[in-house]
């Protein structure tokens, strides 16, 4: 026996593994993005993948510029820094200059990740902090939103816009929580599901957004429990306010499939490093959200809040991780 | 994942669901391995003390003797698996990977191999303590892996009862079909192997703990206890490590045994179907353990077999009674692929507590570790409801002192952990690690 072997390998127990790595966790991830992507293309045209593109070179090559090995792809293989580029972009307005989502992605990358020790280090969500970075410094052109359907080819005159240059301005439209909070018009649930609405590239389409997040839960790609519990409590939350002020606060329908959550559950939320680690900690991270989300839209200064109850609740992650340690079997 | 447990078979909690690789080996029936020239009997082939050997050098033996005795209350025999003459007492290599002392046995090519025991009188006639006597001069260990002292399990603890006696049939490591074969083949068998460890234990009921992916096996116990009101075949969800003492426990009794405890805390005793089967035999017929029941498998053997090999065949003559080795082979495992024990030596022998031989091709994609994600895997995954990325961050940071609270002691290194991370951080080596930290402190 032994014909042709040679040396047998020796290594410990166990010798067979679930085939999960952490780059097709990423890719699955992007894969549930083209659907996304495509969308965002459809309303907002070419715009949309100048933004994108702007946004995953801003990431990629400030992972390159941060990692050890230059002369390697290193880091850049595991499709985390294109994702959070990519993720980031999608968070953003669709007139935003490229420029500035190429500063965004920078940003997310340097703040966001590197500086923290890379993959698995950081404390908030790296594409978050490129988008709180764009907003505490471009809060007019982060709320200036341009209407959908102007054609697959147009261009905002802002898009190209140079550095720091004041743009003309160009017709804009608003987002449905805008025209919530500032209007008292709520929205119907069709447009919000087709998405041929005002807002960030990524977030107008919510059955696109539902979809993507069912494939994610199904391929167990992300924890459905974070997810799952952050629309859970935005939809009992809002709409328990709805029933005692039907005039002042819109339902849970309407708070589901407006603004950035849909997109920020499925895509934010789930983020396993800056969540917590623990299943009980999950559901906690989850309702917080989802009462940070209606706390900021419905009494908050601003329409909308997905992107700072995400970084807030960032913030405790390590104190849910704490105190939810799973209790020991037979303890 | 538990709130669909009322709908499906019953289970523990957390775990994990490996590919089962059951299929090439499920159907066959169990077959008998040919004697060989060379037995290698090592004196420690159990948990507890290693025994002392009664043979040496030039003696003639004969197939089913004693050649070591029990050396202590936690110890057992060991018996020539064929007749002929003793080589000496050598250091030889072991499952384990240690060289370990080994009583080497050449056989007698021209003797019958009949073996040599006389059929004890009726077990209702002896005494308990005869019993017990009996079984530990026979050799009896737990067939399910640890083979551990079977003689222990058959006397209660002072204050103790045991009102439940579960079989272990699950078979929940990938690969693996013995038990399988074995409840098919030797229903009546395992039964009535139940009734006499019930009987010793003055139990109640019996339970054998089968997982439904053995659908056939499930019927065949259930015919064969038929007309025994107090043993209950269970069907348990397929999934790993449902074999796991304290996981079955939970699952047929909704009960956690408490860290540091043992099932007969909880009045339950848990014994394999093999050792079951073993206890029948030896009762039937006086034979002691001289032979058990090995899967041999995987990609990288010709003719996948279910061998009732006898004790001390080398880990060769078993894989070239089987067609031997593929020249894809990069792994043979001893045992299975979550728990066994890669070797490299092919002289090493089969011991009792060996219940597959596995030789598996290098993996498709050989993935370099990766930075832990967070993605608390391993947290769902352990059925002991440890945190694993945290302890391997402790160990890994050397902050001994942080160890105490995770509990790591509680770790029986099913490998789960290490089976779902997507960074393939070699998560139960360093619990491994994280528990010989612990003890070199004294702890807990």
């Amino acid at each position: 026996m032994g014909q042709g072997i040679t040396q047998l390998s020796i290594t410990t127990a166990p010798f067979v593994s679930s085939g999960l790595s952490t780059r097709r966790l990423m890719w699955e991830v992007a894969l549930a993005l083209v659907p996304v992507v495509a969308v965002a293309t459809w309303y907002f045209g070419v715009t949309a993948l100048l933004v994108i593109f702007a946004c995953a070179f801003g990431s990629v090559v400030t992972e390159w510029s941060f990692s050890a090995d230059r002369r390697s792809l290193g880091s850049l293989l595991d499709g985390s820094a294109l994702l959070t580029g990519v993720l980031l972009a999608l968070t953003l307005p669709p007139s935003i200059p490229l420029w500035m989502a190429f500063l965004g992605g920078v940003v997310a990358v340097a703040l966001g990740k590197s500086i923290w020790g890379g993959l698995g280090q950081n404390l908030f969500n790296p594409a978050l902090v490129g988008r709180a970075f764009l907003q505490a410094a471009f809060p007019v052109t982060m709320t200036t939103w341009s209407p959908p359907r102007e054609g697959l080819l147009h261009l905002d005159a802002s898009t190209l816009a140079a550095p720091l240059m004041h743009v003309a301005d160009a017709t804009t439209t608003a987002t449905p929580l805008g025209l919530a909070k500032f209007e008292g018009t709520v929205t119907d649930a069709l447009p919000l599901l087709m998405g041929n609405i005002g807002g960030c590239l990524g977030e107008t389409s919510s059955l696109v957004l539902i979809v993507c997040g069912l494939y994610l839960a199904i391929r167990r790609v992300f924890d459905w429990r974070l997810a799952v519990s952050t629309l859970l409590t935005v939809a009992v939350f809002s709409q328990v306010l709805h029933w005692i002020n039907p005039e002042a606060f819109p339902g849970a329908t309407f708070m589901l499939l407006s603004g950035g959550l849909l997109f920020g559950a499925v895509f934010m939320v789930t983020d396993p490093v800056s969540t917590p680690i623990t299943l009980r900690g999950a559901w906690i991270f989850g309702v917080g959200v989802g009462l940070l989300v209606v706390l900021i839209r419905l009494f908050g200064g601003l329409p909308e809040g997905v992107m700072y109850s995400i970084l807030l609740m960032n913030s405790v992650t390590p104190l849910i991780n704490r105190y939810t340690q799973p209790r020991r079997f037979g303890g | 994942m538990s709130t669909f447990s009322l709908a499906r078979a019953s289970s523990f909690r957390h775990g994990v669901h490996p590919d089962e690789m059951k299929a090439m080996t499920r159907e066959l029936t169990i077959e008998r391995m040919p004697f060989v020239e060379r037995y290698v009997i090592p004196l420690s082939q159990h948990t507890g003390a290693p025994s002392r050997p009664l043979v040496g050098p030039g003696m003639r033996v004969r197939r089913g003797q004693m050649i070591a005795a029990p050396d202590g209350l936690i110890s057992t025999a060991q018996h020539a698996p064929v007749t002929g003459t003793v080589r000496g007492i050598e250091l030889w290599a072991h499952p384990t990977g240690r060289r370990t002392p080994a009583i080497v046995i050449e056989i007698d090519p021209f003797d019958s191999q009949r073996v040599f025991a006389e059929p004890p009188p009726p077990i209702d006639q002896m005494e308990p303590a005869e019993v017990v006597r009996r079984v530990q001069e026979a050799g009896l260990v737990g067939l399910g892996g640890a083979a551990f002292p079977s003689h222990v399990k058959l006397q209660l603890p002072e204050g103790k009862r045991a009102q439940f006696v579960i079989l272990n049939g699950c078979e929940c490591e990938p690969y693996l079909t013995c038990d399988h074969r074995v409840m098919v083949e030797r229903a009546d068998a395992v039964i009535h192997g139940l009734r006499i460890i019930m009987r010793m234990l003055k139990s109640g009921t019996g339970y054998i703990g089968v997982e439904l992916n053995k659908a056939d096996a499930i019927e065949a116990l259930r015919v064969a206890s038929a007309d025994h009101d107090d043993i209950h075949v269970v069907p348990l969800e397929v999934k790993y490590p449902q074999g796991a003492e304290k996981m079955l426990i939970d699952a047929i009794f909704d009960k956690e045994v408490p860290s540091g405890k043992l099932p007969i805390d909880l009045e339950i005793v848990v014994n394999n179907v093999g050792t079951s089967v073993a206890l029948t035999d030896l009762f039937a017929s006086g034979t002691p353990l001289v032979e058990r029941v090995v899967t041999v498998t995987g990609p990288g053997v010709r003719r996948p077999a279910n061998l009732m090999v006898p004790v001390g065949t080398s880990l060769e003559a078993v894989l070239d009674y089987c067609g031997g080795l593929r020249p894809t082979t990069h792994q043979v495992i001893m045992g299975g692929p979550m728990m066994g024990a890669a070797q490299k030596d092919m002289d090493v022998p089969i011991i009792k507590g060996i219940s597959g031989v596995l030789a598996l091709n290098e993996a498709a994609t050989i993935l370099e570790e990766e930075a832990c994600i967070r993605c608390g895997r391993c947290l769902e995954a352990c059925p002991m409801f440890l945190n694993p990325s945290r302890i391997a961050a402790v160990v890994r940071g050397e902050n001994v002192e942080q160890l105490p609270g995770l509990h790591v002691l509680d770790c029986f290194e099913c490998a789960s952990c290490s089976y779902v991370c997507p960074s393939r951080i070699p998560l139960v080596q360093l619990m491994r690690v994280s528990k010989a930290m612990v003890r070199q402190q004294g702890g807990k």
